[in-house]
């Protein structure tokens, strides 16, 4: 079989592939949710409902997807350069961990001074922490896949071993945690009576942000061009390996900032179950959106829903929750191909 | 051969029809192909010769049509079956795993893929047999990545003569040959046809065509054109019938060269692989001339194309930019001194597929003004700068917003021309530049040049076309193993003395005389 | 006891090639379908899928080669989705293997909670147990350290000769190394090169669910949830550090658990005990990047590793 691009696709061939995944997506989980004695729109309604059918939900939902938003960014700004980051993991930690080293006590400031330099702060912890797989990358060519996906458990070890030792609480009743982090330090809420935090908002920020950089900048038009042709951005002039650098110390950023939202909008202190795992949870996210930061943010709320609601369903009728990641990853799987199917058809020859 | 073998009908296309979405490649084409012959399939770029070749081999399956060889139906679309029936293509491109040896890349594939054992003594054998009755000299046991690309096209050929191909198809052969190599492999068809093989042989270089064919088989737009026997007609008749209307290349009228505006001095750079790094290079770029560079491909071309477009620096010698030494160098600085580049690969290089014309269109100006400022992009104005390019360079397409991917490659190479000229460039590094376009768009190619070297412009012409060389250069260089040989002026030098210093021959005397 | 009475022991050198084995298997795996120029990002998970399976079908009374085969047919089912959606569709083969991993660690996952929904403490198998090979087992040192091992590491080690022998010998082998190093060559001697890909990419999943199996039916007898951990990502690295050669991935498998099981002798040295526990766990991932920038200079990298095949693409 061969592929052959098509020029002038129709508005049937641009919305039926990705409408077909998304139906056999369902129907797969109908079938796994069969399988485990469920009714499948038992299972289906509850999802639906324990991600927006009430204020509750809908809320949790919002705060679920925060973090999704932050390393779905992260994901999307390095997979568009072509960096294949898989070590959002450990550059979320990497905020968390500065946020809790800074804002515990460290810099007795208010709030005001002290919020945006935890921003800041963990925004750089991130960047060097994929800045040594980027630079491994550009010096001596090692593929990125692998370090920062090993990366990811050095680092959890790293933060584990503080965690025991340094930053420990010393009130905490011997569980490896810190301690909690000042009042200043907390992120408020983005109204009164409304159970979310700043870091929605600040996630939401970052996405336009993103985008602004992406469309707009002359960074974002070099990260697209390495991205797309790396051979051809360097005869043009681009300076790839500076261009791969500046896209790994935003992306690192990013991811950073998914670990200082949840411990200072949502947690307030560190522990090893901080994340799990919203870094290969972007991964999904970007891809879904394919790469687009604005979709990001759809992107995150739809997978945020599923885990909600499925969360929230698992406990009413006992289905697993591993549900909502095989549905993920299956959705997944079938989007890219039913992207491809967009753009190309099927010959045989 | 009898009278009866020579009128046996060893190959016959039926109305062979081919369609890519709205492109016809192939329109109702029918050949046929006789015992001991030699037809030369001819057409210009586009024509639909390889398409042809290819739906005969079986990579593509044709849309109606008949293929028979030896009499017998072929199934279409099947690689295997057109092997065993006896079709042995050597592909423009060549199909060899240069990380493995010469036996290797010829026995794959040719014993079942369940049989445990690989007999490599007896394909070792096989192999050594087969050079000799063919004169095709060639070391089983080399890794293919260390040959020459003259030895590559052996190996190629071998691989069809192991599969006891009694039909033969070379697309474009002598494209990356020196004229010497081009007389061996001349050499080898003939034996080949004299030990009973026929043979297609794609071209579109008149004078081999009249060289080596029997009969010419002519392919216009995928249709065919004309048929004829080739004592029966002359070179100006076959490109009447390739074009379709009289060929009017660019004239080029004498010209009086200015000052050297870009000067190599004793360069050398290093080897990258099998690359070669220039050794020593002296070069001067004059002002108002066109510098033709001769050689056959992999001789050091893309080490110069690069130092002088600013990828790589000099790690001896001296590269002056009107006179001066340079203190720093790069792509930017390059761009900034007035040499335009014209990259030797437009889908690899010179454009970005997924990007649209206008943001091909800027790849070269896009951080400074009026592209963007201070880090922010000004669209509209690139839009507008990229309709004027479209306008002025004769660009078709649907628009400025068009993914650069839909064009074709005329098209992308009048955009990647626009680019580059619009800066009223001083020095031009055309590298390639009219590589697999059509006529047209060749010409369009050649008179841009033309017209910058009459403003002017110190123009370099790196190709392996040999008769491009000659046509558009006032002087030329031959390039072999990264030294450059002394300059020859136009008309100085017939395509056979040329050939000899592109073998590397002319070097051994140059350097004694250096020496002493 | 120091440094070099472990070095010395031959409890460490068994552990060693115990450890090993299931890298063996995955690398041999990961090797097999890079060769042919795909890169399988799902290994992680299918290791997981293989260890469930082979477990499960054991648990539920076959015997336990029965359990290595169902494991091995779990994987190249896996390996049928990555290698449809990389081959003849050519979808990024990053995406599409992490895509694999995440369903086949979440499909397993699911199929645990639904089989042992009651279960506090993963329960347990009878497993392989270690066939001491007559004579050959008495040898000092070598002969506990490689003869009395469970039949799978003797497996390990048959298939890696067997690995070789195909892929240098056989026209088989032949075919798929040229489909990594340049697939043209391939379709112009008429094979199949999507035929050839996928055909290496659900063989080497197979064995990487053998892989994971190892894992829940001879270095443990039970499943437990976060058991791979990373060892999917290391055989990654294991085949650069082995230059894409079999008998130089077992070596590297055996140098690299044997760090493994050193690290976890020296917490008992006195030197050891200062040192958190952490530290040495970490080692493991840190030696497999190193071995990644050593190895990266080196150009036998398959030539066509990662690029797709789009025949006479236009």
């Amino acid at each position: 079989m061969r592929l052959e691009p098509i020029a002038n696709p129709s508005l049937a061939r641009t919305i039926l592939p990705p409408v077909i995944a998304i139906a056999t997506t369902v129907v797969v989980a109908s079938l796994l949710a069969m399988l485990a004695g469920a009714n499948p729109f038992a299972v289906l309604g509850l999802i639906l409902k324990g991600a927006f059918g009430s204020k509750f939900a809908v809320l949790e939902t919002l705060n679920r997807a925060t973090p999704l938003i932050f390393t779905g960014l992260s994901v999307a700004v390095a997979f568009r350069a072509r960096l294949w980051n898989i070590g959002a993991e450990a550059q979320l930690y990497a905020g968390a961990l500065i946020t809790v080293v800074l804002g515990t006590g460290a810099l007795p400031w208010g709030a005001g001074a002290l919020l945006p330099t935890l921003v800041l702060a963990a925004m750089l912890a991130g960047a060097v922490v994929l800045l040594v797989p980027a630079l491994l990358k550009v010096r001596f060519g090692v593929d990125e896949v692998v370090t920062t996906l090993l990366f990811n458990f050095i680092f959890l070890l790293f933060v584990s071993m503080l965690l025991e030792g340094p930053l420990k609480d010393p009130m905490g009743m011997g569980w490896p945690k810190s301690e909690r982090l000042i009042a200043e330090a907390r992120l408020p809420r983005m109204m009164e009576g409304l159970r979310l935090h700043w870091g929605f908002g600040l996630a939401i920020i970052s996405a336009a942000l993103v985008w602004v950089i992406q469309r707009r900048t002359t960074l974002g038009y070099e990260m697209r061009a390495v991205g797309l042709n790396r051979d051809a951005a360097r005869f043009a002039g681009i300076a790839v390996n500076g261009v791969l650098i500046r896209t790994a110390l935003l992306s690192g950023g990013l991811a950073a900032l998914a670990g200082f939202s949840e411990v200072a909008g949502v947690k307030g202190s560190l522990t090893l179950d901080l994340s799990p795992g919203f870094g290969y949870t972007g991964i999904i996210v970007a891809m879904l959106a394919l790469l687009n930061p604005l979709a990001v943010v759809a992107a995150a709320l739809f997978v945020a829903g599923i885990f909600v609601g499925a969360d929230s369903m698992s406990r009413a009728v006992g289905v697993p929750t591993y549900l909502a990641d095989i549905m993920l990853a299956t959705a997944l799987l079938l989007m890219v191909l039913a992207i491809l199917l967009t753009r190309f058809r099927v010959v045989r020859e | 051969m009898t009278g009866a073998e020579a009128a046996q009908v060893v190959l016959r296309l039926d109305r062979i029809t081919k369609t890519f979405g709205k492109l016809i490649a192939n329109d109702a084409v029918s050949l046929s192909l006789h015992r001991g012959e030699v037809i030369a399939l001819l057409g210009e770029n586009g024509a639909g010769k390889t398409t042809l070749m290819n739906i005969l081999f079986g990579q593509y399956t044709a849309d109606s049509g008949a293929v028979e060889v030896f009499g017998k139906a072929l199934p279409p679309g099947n690689p295997r079956a057109a092997l065993d029936a006896g079709v042995g293509m050597v592909h423009q491109h060549f199909t060899l795993a240069d990380n493995m040896t010469v036996l290797e890349n010829v026995a794959l594939g040719t014993v079942p893929l369940w049989q445990p054992r690989l007999d490599p003594a007896a394909v070792h054998a096989r192999i050594t047999k087969l050079a000799d009755d063919f004169r095709l000299s060639v070391d089983p046991d080399a890794r293919v990545g260390t040959l020459t690309v003259g030895e590559r096209q052996r190996v190629e050929i071998l691989k069809a003569l192991y599969r006891e191909a009694k039909i033969l198809i070379l697309d474009e052969p002598t494209a990356v040959l020196t004229p010497q190599e081009t007389d061996d492999l001349f050499a080898t068809l003939r034996k080949a046809v004299a030990l009973g093989l026929s043979i297609v042989f794609i071209s579109h270089k008149l004078h081999e065509v009249m060289d080596i064919s029997d009969r010419v088989v002519i392919l216009r737009h995928g249709r065919l054109v004309a048929e004829m026997a080739t004592r029966d007609t002359d070179r100006h008749a076959l490109a009447a019938a390739m074009v379709g209307a009289e060929v009017n290349a660019p004239k080029v009228s004498p010209a009086t060269p200015g000052a050297p505006l870009l000067q190599l001095r004793d360069v050398s750079t290093p080897d990258q692989g099998n690359a070669p790094g220039l050794k020593r290079a002296t070069l001067d770029l004059r002002a108002g001339q066109i510098t033709g560079l001769a050689g056959v491909s992999g001789n050091g071309q893309a080490a110069l194309a690069d130092l002088i477009g600013g990828l790589t620096a000099p790690d001896a010698g001296q590269l002056d930019l009107d006179g001066a030494g340079l203190a720093q160098w790069s792509p930017r600085i390059a761009v900034q001194s007035g040499i335009a580049r014209i990259p030797e690969d437009r889908h690899k290089t010179g454009t970005i597929a997924d990007f649209t014309l206008t943001e091909n269109a800027i790849l070269e100006s896009y951080h400074k003004p009026p592209m963007s400022r201070r880090g922010w992009m000004n669209w509209a104005r690139a839009e507008t700068a990229t309709q004027e390019i479209i306008a002025r360079y004769d660009v078709r397409c649907p628009g400025p917003e068009t993914r650069i991917r839909l064009l074709s490659g005329g098209n992308m190479q009048k955009l990647i021309l626009g680019r580059v000229l619009e800066a009223a460039p001083r020095i031009i590094l055309a590298n390639q530049p009219v590589r697999g376009l059509d006529i047209g768009a060749v010409n369009y190619v050649h008179s841009q040049l033309l017209a910058a070297r009459a403003r002017g412009a110190a123009v370099l012409l790196i190709s392996e076309d040999l008769d491009e060389i000659m046509a558009l250069s006032d002087v030329i260089h031959v390039i072999s193993e990264g030294r450059l040989s002394p300059e020859f002026a136009r008309g100085s030098m017939t395509p056979a003395e040329l050939g000899v210093w592109m073998a590397g021959h002319g070097f051994e005397r140059d350097e004694v005389a250096h020496a002493s | 006891m120091d440094m070099l009475d472990i070095l010395l022991s031959a409890s460490f050198w068994a552990a060693a090639i115990r450890i090993a084995s299931p890298l063996i298997f995955a690398t041999l795996g990961e090797l097999i379908c890079e060769r042919a120029g795909v890169l399988n990002l799902g290994i992680e998970g299918i290791m997981v899928a293989g260890a469930f399976a082979g477990w499960m079908a054991v648990y539920s009374g076959t015997g336990l080669w029965t359990g290595v085969m169902v494991a091995m047919i779990v994987g190249m089912a896996f390996g049928l989705i990555h290698s449809v959606l990389t081959v003849p569709f050519g979808l990024s083969q990053h995406v599409v293997g992490l895509g694999v991993t995440l369903l086949a660690t979440s499909s397993t996952y699911y199929a645990y909670r639904l089989a042992l929904p009651e279960v506090t403490s993963p329960p347990k198998i009878t497993a392989f147990q270690p066939f001491e090979i007559p004579v050959l087992s008495d040898i000092p040192l070598i002969g506990p350290a490689l003869f009395a091992q469970t039949p799978m590491t003797y497996l390990a080690f048959v298939l890696v000769a067997v690995v070789s022998l195909v892929l240098y010998r056989t026209p088989l082998g032949l075919a798929l190394r040229a489909a990594g190093e340049n697939p043209a060559a391939v379709a112009a001697q008429g094979l199949s090169v999507t035929g050839i890909r996928m055909g290496a990419v659900i063989v080497g999943s197979g064995f990487m669910a053998m892989g994971g199996a190892f894992l829940t039916m001879s270095a443990f007898d039970s499943f437990f949830f976060e058991m791979v951990n990373g060892r999917g990502w290391i055989c990654i690295a294991l085949v650069v550090f082995g230059a894409w050669k079999p008998g130089k991935a077992l070596l590297g498998a055996v140098l690299f658990a044997a760090f493994d099981a050193l690290q976890i002798r020296v917490q008992q040295t006195p030197l050891g005990a200062d040192i958190p526990y952490q530290i040495f766990l970490m080692t493991p991932y840190v030696l497999s990047i190193l071995a990644l920038i050593v190895m990266s200079r080196r150009a036998e990298v398959p030539g066509a590793l990662m690029v797709p095949f789009n025949k006479g693409e236009r």
